[in-house]
């Protein structure tokens, strides 16, 4: 990057302009290229691989893609020891950062599961996205069977924006993470096969939104830029340290910070769905195929509280008195908002989008800790929810109206779902009470400690808004298994689609990731999450610097 | 050294993870017409609704109804962990100075210093004897109650053992994080009890009241059990209680936060009014073996909870708070009795009696003195047998004629002289008649409050005066007079039924008798408590005229 160079002194050190190609570590890029490689490769089987044999193909090859990233992710956790940087300092590689990722891979494993079941020989997604609903065409595609497999390659992109978006240690990189991750997942959301326009509509509406929050994410960057004189995170880091670039001689620059970190802080909210960004959620949940809803509501989480508290915690970790009055704000705002709102909903994926923007609250009480603790309950409650999150939606996918066989979103309508098929509906309850922190669930240990680690750093009032909106939120999970157990359904009541063994299996690891973190979530704590002095600086486990200078001079 | 406690709370979670994992066979809906046996006959004999739907006890029929396994795998399980509890209670050591026995600690979740810690004092042993003992009676009073559902009440019997196995756990921890998870996790079953498997329209309603109450209570707790760990930096509740500790040196304002945040959440279980509204849809929707569970154990761990945690964690804060909860207390126990007087419904009117009994309990604990804390814990005990009698005699009464309501019954004792008899026997004993084990108690706490100040025992007494008419009335109503038509049929106690009740009986007149050993296994953990409180008091005494004297 071009530093502001004004001052008659040298340039600052760092990442001066250079010539010279930059020297690339490819060992810790590997696990980007796999999946850009891979995504790449789908495109082209798309157009030139016969139809017969596509899909198949197409879901290997993206299984294979993650599977492969996945162990290039694990294999460089010992490599990178206290963490590095790598091309010339934008992409961070650190212990936390292989956490963000490698829980994005196998989460969006698992939810390539769900996007690849079948029923009746057909998946969620729409025969030929292209038509127009209700179209002649259409039906010509729907009785030829034409099957949409570019769902596979748009994927394998966004997922490779998320495992950016969290490493990034530049706001230029970031930013286009964060439009690689967010443009595939736009067409991902119109692609339902039933209720087109409903579908397409969501993906509008996503788009439109999402376009926006870019604008501001990429006008609070100017700002910074401004104010820094870098889009590195290590060097804005030390000009708030030291009150700005040279050029304001140590003064007069904080208008310019306030709006960057306030204009960024929009564009990331967004992201996560914390109000008052948050309206895009319940209709972009509800109208996307829900496999696709299942990959939104845990990949795209993690990844952009990866991301938000990359950017809190390391080039802002210093102006954390600017922030936290806000974070603070919106913090008590989602958890109580959503709480309320949530409590009139009566579709089951309105109400997990609801359910997602509250607990968007609760991890946003971590960030506002502003510290190593904090940051490792965001990482664990980030993982618990992701599993918790997908085996709900998988279940969701199997409710279906007698008629047509759509998914039944309506709740009134599910009852005597706990008569009909206990287990299906056990398993969900499960879900539902880690959702409402039960211990012996996931969800509790989670929420112990992202509050533990608020009320260490003195957040206490946070907490007791997060416990308090917590009992509301407890209300409508709690409905849901009255519904589902103790009232008698009215007429036939809805079908169960059989569980495939795809979809089967993301319930089964929804459960089994959720019991097991309930129960023994020591292995994890322990080992994969950090574990720093109460109230120490995430930086001690964060790279910011360019810990050596990879540029050969 | 035997792990008796862990062991205590493995043997009734397996026994409900057996029954649950057993196959889902549901029998031909022919096999109830075989021949019935010697016992099935004795239970249609008693011509209930319910024991035309009696299956065969014995044979081959047997084998393949899993109902009736289920009900004799939960019987045997909760008798085993009936025994090993008692074996483990005549190993319990009375000379000592009162501090926990059969401890046990491993690290659980390391990153948070959590631990599997479990110990009990006097206190804790005595509740968790209670608690075992209820349960037996309970899956043999419930025995034919479910068994219309679908799945014969399998899925009830597995919730009562792995209710049980976390009752255990929830007295038996001494690590404050591990206790707070069995407080909540214990909701889970009681919830899917009344909402499932309990009375009534109302019933899915009253589950969830139960649930959100106790939930809220919970997370609020939930604050303060955050507050401990990250100023006392452990959960061990012998390393927060010890001399020196951090917590004993916190600022007396946040050890009042912290003690309010665990009384609101052991208030709402006690019940304690004004948080108590959910006793009465709870229980008066539960079925009696869950209302026992419920009423005689579960609100326990509200008022076992203030005299363990509150007490013994925050002692700088009490004496802020006693007047309040006397207050509170006094309340509780003339408003339950005035509202168990007014009530039409047999469970509901249980429910509002122990609301004033509760009042009496944590009125003992809040006096402060030995007499008065011995006696509320005795009351925990003996509270627990007299009202789960009660509640177990209506439930008798529910299943002859299908409902709790006062105005469907009357001259029971002539046609049913031993039901009526075991009423009579469990409503004296809660209102407490010389010569029954609630009275000994309650004149403990008497004489504690007495001791304490005159002026709430001259009040509490009101409620002793409201007790007699709530119950007596009760009985007069049900039980005497003429024998309208419709119960000239009704049938006396059967077998098993006078097996669920009549333990019960000979404990509430045992230890109205003689109660020394019951005192004498709570006595050194209840001076340990009030020492402790003196201790502080001198403490805090020293301590502020060391401040006026600088």
């Amino acid at each position: 990057m071009i530093p502001l160079n004004l001052a008659d002194g040298a340039p600052p050190a760092l990442h001066g302009v250079t010539e010279a190609p930059p020297t690339l570590d490819w060992w810790l890029l590997a696990p980007f290229l796999v999946l850009f490689g891979a995504g790449v490769l789908a495109v082209l089987f798309e157009a030139f691989w016969p139809k017969g044999s596509r899909r198949t193909l197409q879901i290997a090859l993206a299984a294979t893609a993650l599977l492969v990233t996945f162990v290039l992710l694990v294999l460089q956790v010992e490599a990178v020891g206290d963490g590095t940087t790598v091309g010339n300092g934008v992409l961070a590689v650190d212990r936390t950062v292989l956490f963000f990722q490698g829980t994005i891979t196998v989460l969006a494993l698992v939810s390539l599961m769900l996007i690849a079941e079948r029923r009746d020989g057909r998946d969620a997604f729409s025969a030929q996205a292209a038509t127009v609903p209700g179209s002649e065409e259409e039906r010509t595609h729907i009785l030829a069977g034409s099957q949409h497999t570019e769902v596979y390659p748009l994927v394998l992109f966004a997922v490779l924006g998320m495992l950016m978006f969290p490493a990034s240690n530049d706001f230029l990189v970031m930013f286009i993470a964060l439009e690689v991750m967010s443009l595939p997942l736009y067409l991902l959301c119109g692609l339902a096969r039933r209720r087109r326009l409903f579908s397409q509509e969501a993906a509008v509406k996503y788009f439109l939104l999402g376009a926006f929050s870019s604008a501001f994410f990429l006008f609070g960057i100017a700002m910074v830029y401004g104010y820094a004189g870098s889009v590195n995170f290590g060097v804005i880091r030390g000009a708030v340290e030291s009150g700005g670039a040279e050029i304001f001689q140590g003064g007069n620059g904080e208008p310019l910070l306030l709006m960057g970190v306030g204009l960024v802080a929009i564009g990331l909210l967004f992201k996560v769905g914390a109000v008052p960004f948050h309206n895009w959620k319940p209709d972009v949940y509800q109208g996307a195929p829900t496999p696709i809803t299942a990959l939104m509501a845990s990949c795209t989480l993690v990844a952009a509280f990866g991301a938000l508290l990359r950017v809190f915690f390391v080039p802002f970790g210093t102006s954390a008195a600017i922030w936290e009055p806000m974070l603070w704000t919106v913090a008590i705002l989602t958890m109580v908002v959503a709480a309320i709102v949530a409590v009139t909903q009566r579709d089951i994926k309105r109400l997990l989008a609801y359910s997602s923007v509250v607990h968007a609250g609760f991890i946003l009480t971590a960030v506002v800790a502003g510290s190593v603790e904090g940051l490792a309950g965001a990482m664990f409650y980030l993982a618990a929810y992701g599993f918790t999150t997908l085996g709900a939606f998988a279940v969701v996918t199997l409710v279906r109206t007698r008629d047509g066989g759509q998914e039944l979103g309506d709740l009134d309508k599910w009852a005597g779902l706990g008569r009909r098929s206990p287990g299906l509906a056990l398993a969900l309850s499960l879900f539902l009470l880690a959702f409402a922190g039960i211990p012996l669930t996931s969800g509790f240990i989670g929420k112990f400690a992202v509050f533990e680690a608020a009320v260490s750093a003195g957040a206490t009032p946070l907490v007791v808004v997060g416990v308090l909106s917590s009992a509301v939120t407890a209300y409508f999970y709690v409905r849901i298994i009255v519904v589902m157990f103790f009232r008698d359904s009215e007429g036939e009541g809805p079908t169960v689609a059989r569980a495939g063994v795809l979809t089967g299996g993301v319930i089964t690891v929804g459960v089994a990731a959720t019991l097991a973190l309930g129960i023994f979530p020591g292995p994890v704590l322990d080992h994969l999450v950090p574990s720093g002095e109460p109230g120490q600086e995430p930086t001690a486990v964060m790279v910011d610097q360019v810990t050596e200078d990879p540029v050969d001079e | 050294m035997i792990p008796w406690l862990t062991l205590a709370i493995a043997l009734p979670a397996i026994g409900a993870a057996v029954i649950w994992a057993l196959p889902r066979v549901t029998p031909p809906a022919g096999a109830s017409g075989a021949p019935a046996s010697a016992a099935a006959r004795a239970e249609a004999g008693s011509g209930t609704a319910t024991a035309t739907k009696v299956r065969p006890a014995t044979g081959g029929a047997a084998q393949g109804d899993p109902a009736l396994l289920a009900k004799r795998l939960a019987l045997g399980f909760s008798v085993a962990t009936l025994l090993l509890v008692a074996v483990m209670a005549l190993n319990f050591d009375t000379s000592g100075a009162g501090g926990l026995q059969f401890e046990e600690v491993y690290p659980w979740i390391p990153y948070f210093g959590v631990h599997f810690a479990v110990g009990v004092d006097g206190i804790a042993l005595v509740l968790i004897l209670m608690s075992v003992v209820l349960v037996p009676l309970v899956v043999l009073a419930a025995w034919n109650e479910h068994a219309d559902r679908e799945d014969g009440g399998r899925g009830y019997f597995a919730l009562v053992l792995a209710l049980e196995a976390m009752m255990i756990g929830v007295f038996a921890a001494t690590d404050v994080f591990l206790f707070y998870v069995f407080f909540e996790a214990m909701l889970i079953p009681v919830y899917f009890m009344i909402g499932r498997y309990g009375r009534g329209a109302e019933r899915a309603k009253a589950a969830v009241k139960f649930l959100l109450y106790s939930l809220a209570g919970g997370l609020i707790m939930l604050v303060a059990v955050i507050g401990v760990y990250v100023i006392g930096g452990t959960f061990l509740w012998s390393e927060l209680t010890a001399p020196g500790s951090a917590l004993a040196a916190v600022d007396p304002a946040t050890a009042r936060w912290l003690f309010l945040g665990f009384f609101i959440a052991f208030a709402i279980k006690a019940p304690m009014w004004p948080v108590h509204t959910w006793l009465p849809s709870a229980a008066g929707s539960s079925s009696p073996g869950t209302a026992v569970l419920l009423v005689g154990v579960l609100d326990k761990v509200g008022t076992y909870g203030m005299l363990r945690f509150c007490l013994e964690l925050f002692p700088a804060a009490v004496s802020w708070f006693v007047w309040p909860v006397v207050a509170l207390s006094l309340v509780s126990i003339v408003y339950g009795a005035v509202l168990a007087i007014g009530q039409s419904d047999m469970m509901r009117l249980i429910a509002y009696t122990s609301v004033s009994h509760f009042g009496f309990i944590t009125l003992g604990i809040f006096a402060l003195t030995q007499q008065g804390q011995a006696g509320a814990a005795l009351y925990m005990v003996n509270h627990g047998f007299a009202t789960g009698a009660l509640f177990l005699v209506v439930g008798f009464l529910i299943a002859r004629r299908g409902s709790a309501r006062i105005e469907d019954y009357g001259g029971v004792q002539k046609v049913a002289p031993k039901l009526a008899g075991v009423f009579l026997v469990a409503g004296l004993a809660g209102l407490a008649l010389p010569g029954l084990a609630p009275f000994v108690s309650e004149f403990l706490v008497f004489v504690g409050v007495y001791a304490f100040n005159p002026v709430p025992a001259v009040i509490a007494a009101v409620g002793v005066v409201l007790a007699a008419l709530y119950i007596l009335w009760m009985y007069q109503r049900t039980m005497t007079g003429p024998t309208p038509e419709k119960l000239s049929a009704l049938p006396d106690l059967s077998a098993r039924e006078t097996w669920a009740v009549a333990p019960l009986i000979a404990l509430i007149i045992a230890f109205g008798v003689y109660p020394q050993p019951l005192l004498n296994v709570i006595n050194p953990a209840v001076e340990r408590t009030v020492e402790a409180e003196a201790d502080t008091e001198v403490a805090v005494a020293d301590g502020d005229a060391e401040g006026e004297e600088e």
